[in-house]
C-alpha cells in the first residue's frame, strides 16, 4: 500500500489547495497518471501519481489547503479491497515535509516496480546526524517527517520544512485563492525562493562570448527544409548544447541537499518562461540530452503553451536539475542569474546580436551570444564552471551533432 | 486579399498571442515584438498563423523585413500566392 502526497512543486511551495480530484476512489492508477489538480501561489497544476494500484477514498477534500507532504489518498495494491481506510487523522493531516520522489536527485532511474512507500517505520527513523540535532533544537518530531534522502532518510531540509509548516499551523482554507491574488502569490513565491537563494547560495559568475554564426547558418539551412510548423528556434540549440555540456561537467547538474552535492544522472532543464501577466515559471523539460532538436522544439513549444494555459504537471514543477534562462528576446547582452534552490547552477543567455569579432588576426562582424553561468560555489569551483562554458561553446560549433 | 483583410488577420493572431494587448494600436513602423513584448516563440506562432491564413511562408532569412506592421503588410502583398 502506498500513499499519495501533496507534492512540493518547487522550493518555494509550502502548501497547496486541492482543487479537483480527477479520478474516483477504486480507480486503477499507474505511474504518471494525472489524478488531481492543485492550486499554489504560482497557479493551477496537474498532479501526477507515482504509485501503482487502486486509489482510495480522498483524505483531503476539494477546496482544502494542506501543507506539502500531506497524504491526499492511499493507493492500494491491486486486488485489495478498497474501503475507506482507517487512517489516523494525525497521520493524514499532520504537516509533514516531503518533497516527492520526483524532486529527488535519483541515484539511478526509478525501477518499473512500485517504489517503496516513503513512510519511515516508526521506532527507528533513518536520519542524518545534523537533521537529528536540528530536530531536537526546533522541537520537531522525527517520526512525523517524511525523509527525502536516500532510502527515505530525513535530512536537515526536511526538518526545516516541517518546522516551518508546523509553525504556520497550516490553516485549512476552504476556497482556492481568488485569481486576483494569483499575481501577488506568484510574487511572494518568487520572493521566497530567491531570498533563500541569495541567503544560502554563495554564487559565482562566469561569462563567455560565443560566436553563433556557424550554428545559426546551419539552423537556417535546416529550417529551409522544414515546413514553418517544424521550424527550430535558436533557443533549442542552446538547450541541447547545455544538456550536452552537462555531460562533460555533471557537477553543475543536481542539487545541494544536506550539505553535499547530489549529482543528477538526468538532465531535466528548468526553462524560464515569463508569464504575460507578470511572473515567471521554470518548468522542466525532461531528459533534454536524449531528445533530438526536433523533439526538443516540440517539447519546448508544448511546455510554453501549457505554462500559459495553466496546465503544467507536478513533475515538471519539481524535478528540474538546472535552470536555463534566455533573455535574448530583449536587448539584454548579459544575464547574471539567481540559482533556484536546491539546484546548483543556472545558465543564461542574452541576445544574439552582431558584434565585432577578432579571430586569426582578422576583425569580422559575427552574430554572437553571451553565455553566463551562475553556480553554487559550495558545489563547484570556477575552474569546472569555465570548463562547462568552454564545452558549451564547443558543442554549439558543431550543431549537426547536437 | 487587400491590406485591410491582411491587417485583420494579423491583429487577430496577435490578440491570441498577446491577449492583454490591443494590436490595433500598433504604429506602422513600430517593432511588433518589442511593442507587444512577444518572444521568439510567440513570433514564430504569428508567422505560422499568417502562413496558414495567407499561404505565405516567410523564411527565416526574411524575418528582418517583417518586424513592423508596415513591413509585414508590404511583404505579404508582394508574396501572396
Amino acid at each position: 500500500m502506498g500513499e499519495f502526497y501533496m507534492p512540493s512543486l518547487g522550493a518555494d511551495m509550502e502548501a497547496g489547495t486541492l482543487v479537483e480530484w480527477l479520478v474516483k476512489p477504486g480507480k486503477r492508477v499507474k505511474r504518471g497518471d494525472i489524478v488531481a489538480t492543485v492550486e499554489t501561489q504560482k497557479g493551477l497544476f496537474e498532479i501526477e501519481i507515482f504509485e501503482e494500484g487502486l486509489i482510495g477514498e480522498p483524505l483531503v477534500q476539494t477546496g482544502e489547503k494542506v501543507p506539502v507532504g500531506t497524504v491526499l489518498a492511499m493507493v492500494h495494491a491491486e486486488g485489495a479491497q478498497v474501503t475507506p481506510v482507517e487512517v489516523a487523522p494525525k497521520a493524514a493531516k499532520t504537516p509533514i515535509a516531503e518533497t516527492t520522489a520526483e524532486q529527488l536527485p535519483r541515484a539511478k532511474p526509478p525501477s518499473a516496480a512500485a517504489p517503496p512507500p516513503f513512510s519511515v517505520p516508526s521506532g527507528r527513523v533513518a536520519s542524518s546526524p545534523s537533521a537529528r540535532a536540528l530536530a531536537a533544537e526546533l522541537g520537531v518530531d522525527l517520526g512525523a517527517i517524511h525523509g527525502t534522502g536516500p532510502h527515505g532518510a530525513i535530512q536537515r531540509s526536511d526538518v526545516e520544512l516541517a518546522a516551518r509548516a508546523t509553525s504556520q499551523e497550516a490553516p485549512a482554507h476552504k476556497e482556492p485563492a481568488p485569481s486576483g491574488t494569483l499575481q501577488e502569490g506568484m510574487r511572494q513565491a518568487i520572493a521566497a525562493a530567491m531570498s533563500r537563494s541569495n541567503r544560502e547560495i554563495p554564487h559565482y559568475y562566469l561569462e563567455m562570448d560565443i560566436d553563433m554564426s556557424r550554428p545559426l547558418r546551419w539552423l537556417e539551412t535546416e529550417n529551409l527544409k522544414r515546413p514553418i510548423r517544424e521550424r527550430i528556434l535558436p533557443a533549442v540549440l542552446l538547450l541541447k548544447a547545455v544538456a550536452t555540456a552537462l555531460g562533460d561537467v555533471p557537477e553543475l547538474n543536481g542539487f545541494w541537499i544536506d550539505n553535499r552535492l547530489q549529482v543528477s544522472p538526468e538532465a531535466h532543464i528548468g526553462f524560464a518562461i515569463a508569464l504575460r501577466n507578470g511572473g515567471l515559471i521554470t518548468p522542466a523539460i525532461h531528459n533534454v540530452d536524449r531528445l533530438t532538436l526536433a523533439e526538443l522544439m516540440t517539447a519546448m513549444g508544448e511546455l510554453i503553451e501549457r505554462t500559459r494555459a495553466g496546465r503544467l504537471r507536478s513533475s515538471e514543477m519539481s524535478d528540474a536539475t538546472i535552470t536555463m534562462t534566455n533573455l535574448g528576446d530583449l536587448g539584454v547582452k548579459t544575464v547574471f542569474g539567481v540559482i533556484y534552490p536546491p539546484q546548483v547552477a543556472l545558465v543564461a543567455f542574452g541576445r544574439i546580436m552582431e558584434r565585432p569579432w577578432a579571430e586569426n588576426g582578422m576583425l569580422a562582424v559575427r552574430r554572437c551570444v553571451t553565455a553566463t553561468l551562475a553556480a553554487d560555489h559550495r558545489a563547484t569551483d570556477g575552474h569546472r564552471g569555465s570548463q562547462f562554458l568552454e564545452a558549451l561553446g564547443r558543442y554549439l560549433q558543431n550543431p549537426e551533432k547536437l | 486579399m487587400n491590406n485591410d483583410k491582411l491587417k485583420e488577420i494579423i491583429y487577430r493572431i496577435l490578440k491570441q498571442i498577446a491577449p492583454e494587448c490591443d494590436p490595433t494600436e500598433l504604429l506602422p513602423d513600430e517593432n511588433i515584438r518589442e511593442a507587444l513584448d512577444i518572444d521568439s516563440y510567440g513570433f514564430l506562432q504569428l508567422l505560422i498563423g499568417i502562413g496558414e491564413e495567407t499561404g505565405v511562408d516567410i523564411p527565416e532569412t526574411d524575418y528582418d523585413q517583417v518586424f513592423t506592421l508596415a513591413g509585414m503588410l508590404g511583404y505579404l502583398s508582394k508574396h501572396l500566392p
